[in-house]
């Protein structure tokens, strides 16, 4: 009986065998990194919004606190988005007249809630707050970046469970002082986050590891 | 019947083709998989989803806060300075919630000189004038409730015990722009006088 197959295609098989597996694992490889690119996780896209709010101006500029404005970040988990009121407290007089801020009066003329586009937008089943982070000394720029300089605000961070887990599986490297939560340039010089980040982290007594990676702490 | 068959050549390929099919068709089903949205948007009401955003009848009083509200209404009546004692902890939490709140206008000083005003907003009176020290507690409480000209009201920002606690530093800050030297307790005045002779120039407890 004839050879069916010339010698060449043991070689042959070999190498796509190989090549299968490597195309399959460059595939898959390929596929989770274009799942972490801003493309896919929306980090840096400006979302269009109904008014132009910009935080370099209010925050950067003005130097209004966060809370003026997020009023729940500390007791809530949401942040809270500040009331057509809240905007009134200072446009009933500065830039009266400005059309960038009519959808503003409109709002207030109608009663009417303005609608903002979401930044930040976890997945339903996603269970996060922010007032055990602000409590624990987590800082608004570790996870918000420099809001203060955005003139659009965007997302800096994946919120990917990736992302969230390296900090919950080492916070020493991120916790700082209670009253530098809301200060926007940080780390700031002098401050040595190997040494007092363990000392914060035993102060402010978060909880170990088993608890801040498990599936249900986040997932519930 | 394999002789009949042009050599290798169609062999090779197919297999290929087909992986690369199986390729595509498990790469599309897995970013298909990916674009089920459903258990990220869930049927749930959350926080600023459309029917979570209604707005209190008018009048209505949120639970827990009735008990304030009495020995607050009484003292108003009274007109005696404030409900509750205060301690070092009322005062931390009344400076915390002046700086947010009211210092962008009134400044941190209560000199009303805030960042908006230097933006152009009404300039509001100083606190240390003569009229607003001999004002009573409640009347600053009064003002953050219903607001006061050009001033919104503070209420939907402001707890009514965070608005004692912002009338009560008021006081603290009435009282140190008009202290004497006389005022500060021996100990600490050695202290201070240790300090104004290293800086001259300070010119903080005139
Ligand atoms: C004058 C009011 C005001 C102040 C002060 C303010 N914000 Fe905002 N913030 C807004 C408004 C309005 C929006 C919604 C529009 C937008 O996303 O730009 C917003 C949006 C945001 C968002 C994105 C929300 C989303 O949709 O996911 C973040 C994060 C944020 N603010 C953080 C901060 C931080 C941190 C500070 C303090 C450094 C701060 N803000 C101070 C008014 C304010
Ligand atoms: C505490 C006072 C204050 C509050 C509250 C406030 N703003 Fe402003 N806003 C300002 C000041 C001051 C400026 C001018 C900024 C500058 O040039 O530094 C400004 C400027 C603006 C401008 C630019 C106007 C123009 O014609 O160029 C927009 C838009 C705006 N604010 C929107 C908002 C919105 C929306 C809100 C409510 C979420 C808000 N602001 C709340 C003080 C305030
Ligand atoms: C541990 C990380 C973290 C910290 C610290 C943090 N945030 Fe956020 N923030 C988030 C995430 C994640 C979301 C998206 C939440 C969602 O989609 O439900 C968010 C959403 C927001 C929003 C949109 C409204 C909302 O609550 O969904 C605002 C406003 C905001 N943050 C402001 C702040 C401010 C102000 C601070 C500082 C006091 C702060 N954040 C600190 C992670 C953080
Ligand atoms: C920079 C650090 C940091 C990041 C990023 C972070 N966390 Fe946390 N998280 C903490 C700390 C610190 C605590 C406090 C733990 C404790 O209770 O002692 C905490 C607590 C929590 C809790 C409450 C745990 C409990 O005890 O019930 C939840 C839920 C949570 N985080 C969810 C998230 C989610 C979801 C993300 C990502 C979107 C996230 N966190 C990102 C630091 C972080
Ligand atoms: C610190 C918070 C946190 C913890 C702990 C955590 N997750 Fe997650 N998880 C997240 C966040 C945030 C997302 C959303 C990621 C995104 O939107 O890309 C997520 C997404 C997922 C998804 C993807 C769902 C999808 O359709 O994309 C799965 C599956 C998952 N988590 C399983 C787990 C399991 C299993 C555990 C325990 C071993 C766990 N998670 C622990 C925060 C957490
Ligand atoms: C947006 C700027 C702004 C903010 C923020 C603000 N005020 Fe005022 N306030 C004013 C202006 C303007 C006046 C003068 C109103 C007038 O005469 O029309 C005023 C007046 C006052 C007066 C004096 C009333 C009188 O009899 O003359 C008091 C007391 C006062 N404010 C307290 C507060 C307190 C307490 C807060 C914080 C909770 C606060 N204000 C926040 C702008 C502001």
């Amino acid at each position: 009986m004839p050879q069916i197959f010339h010698r060449s295609t043991n070689t042959l098989s070999r190498v796509s065998i190989v090549s299968v597996l490597v195309i399959v694992g460059g595939v898959i490889g390929i596929l989770t990194q274009i799942n972490r690119t801003p493309y896919i996780s929306q980090a840096y896209m400006a979302k269009q919004q109904p008014v132009q709010f910009s935080h370099k101006h209010h925050v950067g500029d003005d130097g209004i606190d966060c809370r003026y404005c997020h009023q729940t970040v500390e007791t809530q988990a949401s942040a809270g988005i500040p009331s057509t009121k809240t905007c009134m407290n200072c446009h009933s007089q500065l830039f009266a007249t400005s059309p960038y801020l009519e959808p503003i009066r409109e709002s207030w003329r109608t009663g009417k809630p303005l609608l903002w586009t979401r930044v930040h937008d976890l997945p339903d089943f996603v269970y996060f707050n922010h007032s055990i982070h602000v409590s624990k000394g987590v800082g608004c720029s570790t996870c918000h970046g420099r809001i203060d300089l955005m003139p659009q605000t965007w997302q800096v961070q994946s919120l990917q469970m990736e992302w969230c887990l390296e900090c919950h599986r080492a916070p020493e490297k991120f916790v700082r002082p209670k009253d530098k939560i809301f200060e926007m340039e940080w780390p700031a010089s002098g401050f040595d986050q190997a040494v007092e980040g363990p000392k914060l982290v035993k102060e402010y007594k978060i909880q170990n590891q088993n608890v801040m990676t498990s599936c249900s702490t986040c997932h519930r | 019947m394999s002789k009949n068959k042009p050599p290798m050549t169609g062999f090779r390929r197919a297999p290929l083709k087909k992986t690369i099919g199986a390729l595509l068709l498990a790469s599309l089903s897995l970013t298909a998989g990916a674009c089920r949205q459903d258990m990220h948007d869930q049927p749930k009401l959350k926080t600023y989803r459309e029917g979570a955003d209604r707005v209190p009848p008018e009048g209505a009083v949120a639970r827990g806060t009735l008990a304030v509200s009495a020995p607050v209404a009484e003292a108003g009546a009274a007109k005696s300075e404030f409900p509750f004692a205060i301690t070092a902890e009322v005062l931390a939490r009344g400076e915390n919630r002046f700086n947010i709140n009211c210092a962008p206008c009134h400044s941190k000083l209560g000199d009303g000189n805030g960042m908006i005003v230097q933006r152009g907003f009404k300039r509001p009176p100083s606190y240390h004038e003569e009229r607003l020290r001999n004002s009573p507690a409640s009347y600053f409480y009064d003002v953050m409730t219903n607001g006061f000209g050009a001033m919104a009201s503070y209420s939907d920002k402001l707890s009514v015990e965070d608005r004692w606690k912002v009338a009560a530093y008021i006081r603290v800050l009435q009282v140190s722009h008009n202290a004497k030297i006389e005022d500060v307790p021996a100990a600490e005045r050695a202290k201070l006088e240790a300090a104004d002779a290293a800086a001259p120039q300070g010119g903080q407890t005139q």
